[in-house]
């Protein structure tokens, strides 16, 4: 995201409504989750386990991660019963 | 059309704020600025005005509800001195930097300890750097007009503004002050139209900054006090047409051919003029310049009139372990090696024409030294 100059931003730290739907937070991870669909059994605990909810299920099915707003915590990764997510480090 | 009403300068700070009736006053009041807030809240019981006017329980949480009013649409005046300034302080920082257009009465008074009442600026020279406007009066009548000026230059840059008058000295005293009618001070400031309101817009303000924004924001900062430098003059000179003062960022008085000038703050001017006069009449070419607007300093004006002139200095505050803060000012302004230090006044002491005299007749022979403490007994 390109940051503003002085003269861009609002006044005194002002933020208008709706700011975290563009303020991207997963660029601060160091390593991110990846799935192994082979293996995932669709048990659904990384859905729920996820602080950021970037895990989402459709029809009874686990979804891919949407990771733009994924810390790259490793809970998904240590919740997985069926050892699916492996957190590797970004490059 | 004005009338002239026997006031004191807290008298006249109290009449503007008649005038103006604030949606929002939060005080906790502390002498010498009491007598603000009595008045004030005489005017309400009186009906004289429909303020909120919200009792708190410290200075702190004066600033506070000034700032949280503020942004949710309000126009909020205040009033302290001395340590209730000093309890602001964290506040005060606040409410720069989110930029609220709030205007505060100082009546200087020194900071403990000892514990004392009685004026000396070290109060408002402390919050020289947290980003206020700051205007200093000579007397009741220029508390009453840098009021009007500093209501409108608040509204215009949003920034708070500052007007310092001495504690007791001019707080006290009464004098005859020009006072314009009522609807001609409505009309001059017009109503108040907050770009933003807590009340009526999704909005937060007061968010976290980090390292990633913050100096961003500082520098919005910088740019508004560049901005506040010109619109200064611009609304002095608005009321001027109103009101009848000297107009400008200091006053000049005798300055031109001076060789000697005394630059000095707020009341003492009074008592530096008076000693002009008379050594004036023995042809001793003294001057004043009267320093009005402190935030933000007029660096490069300073300097064109201060030039090549020797320079004396007067601090009614002083910095301890280095040199005093208007002197650091105006040396770093005019870049001047014929300039001298003077501190005098601290909490209270009297300052006499005659030690102002002494003061001139030294610089006149040059046997002034760069440094002096004038009435303290060594
Ligand atoms: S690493 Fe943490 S934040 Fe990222 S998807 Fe897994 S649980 Fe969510
Ligand atoms: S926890 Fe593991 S097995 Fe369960 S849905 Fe998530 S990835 Fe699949």
């Amino acid at each position: 995201m390109k940051l503003k100059n002085a003269r861009e931003i609002e006044e005194g730290t002002v933020l208008k409504e709706g700011t975290s739907k563009k303020n991207k937070t997963g660029n601060w991870k160091t390593f991110e989750p990846v799935v192994d669909f082979d293996k995932c059994i669709h048990c659904m605990k990384c859905v729920m386990y996820c602080p950021d909810i970037c895990i989402f299920q459709k029809n009874g099915k686990r979804g891919k991660n949407d990771l733009s707003m994924c810390k790259g915590c490793g809970i998904c990764a240590q919740v997985c019963p069926a050892n699916a997510i492996k957190m590797v480090k970004r490059k | 059309m004005k009338k002239i009403k026997a006031l004191t300068g807290n008298g006249a700070a109290s009449e503007i704020m008649r005038q103006v009736n604030p949606d929002v006053v939060a005080a906790y009041p502390i002498t010498p600025s009491t007598q603000i807030m009595e008045d004030f809240s005489q005017y309400l019981a009186d009906g004289k005005v429909d303020t909120e006017l919200i009792r708190v329980e410290s200075e702190h949480s004066a600033i506070s509800a000034c700032v949280g009013a503020s942004h949710a649409g309000a126009r909020v005046m205040t009033a302290t001195s001395s340590a209730g300034l000093a309890f602001m302080w964290e506040v005060l920082g606040v409410a720069a930097g989110l930029r609220t257009p709030m205007v505060m009465n100082v009546v200087n008074r020194t900071l403990s300890s000892p514990i004392n009442i009685h004026c000396d600026h070290s109060d408002s020279m402390g919050a020289r750097d947290l980003g206020w406007i700051q205007i200093y009066s000579e007397n009741a009548n220029e508390v009453y007009i840098n009021n009007l000026i500093a209501i409108k230059l608040a509204e215009k840059i949003n920034l708070p503004v500052m007007i310092c008058q001495d504690g007791f000295i001019t707080s006290h005293c009464v004098e005859g002050v020009d006072i314009l009618e009522d609807k001609d001070v409505k009309k001059f400031i017009g109503e108040f139209k907050p770009k933003y309101s807590l009340l009526k817009d999704n909005i937060a303000i007061g968010n976290l900054a980090l390292p990633d924004y913050f100096y961003e924001i500082k520098m919005q900062n910088v740019i508004a006090m560049e901005k506040a430098k010109k619109e200064f003059l611009r609304i002095d000179k608005e009321v001027n047409k109103l009101l009848k003062h000297e107009t400008g960022y200091f006053e000049e008085y005798k300055l031109k051919d001076a060789k000697v000038v005394i630059v000095a703050l707020s009341s003492t001017c009074g008592t530096v003029k008076s000693v002009i006069n008379e050594l004036r009449k023995k042809g001793k070419k003294v001057g004043l310049l009267k320093l009005r607007l402190f935030r933000p300093f007029p660096k490069e004006e300073l300097k064109r009139v201060l030039g090549n002139k020797k320079i004396i200095v007067m601090d009614r505050s002083v910095s301890l372990g280095s040199d005093a803060p208007l002197y650091i000012e105006i040396k770093n302004a005019t870049e001047s090696k014929d300039i001298y230090s003077i501190i005098y006044g601290l909490g209270g002491r009297n300052i006499y024409e005659k030690e102002i005299k002494y003061i001139f007749e030294r610089a006149l022979n040059n046997k002034l030294k760069k440094l002096e403490y004038v009435g303290v007994r060594k």
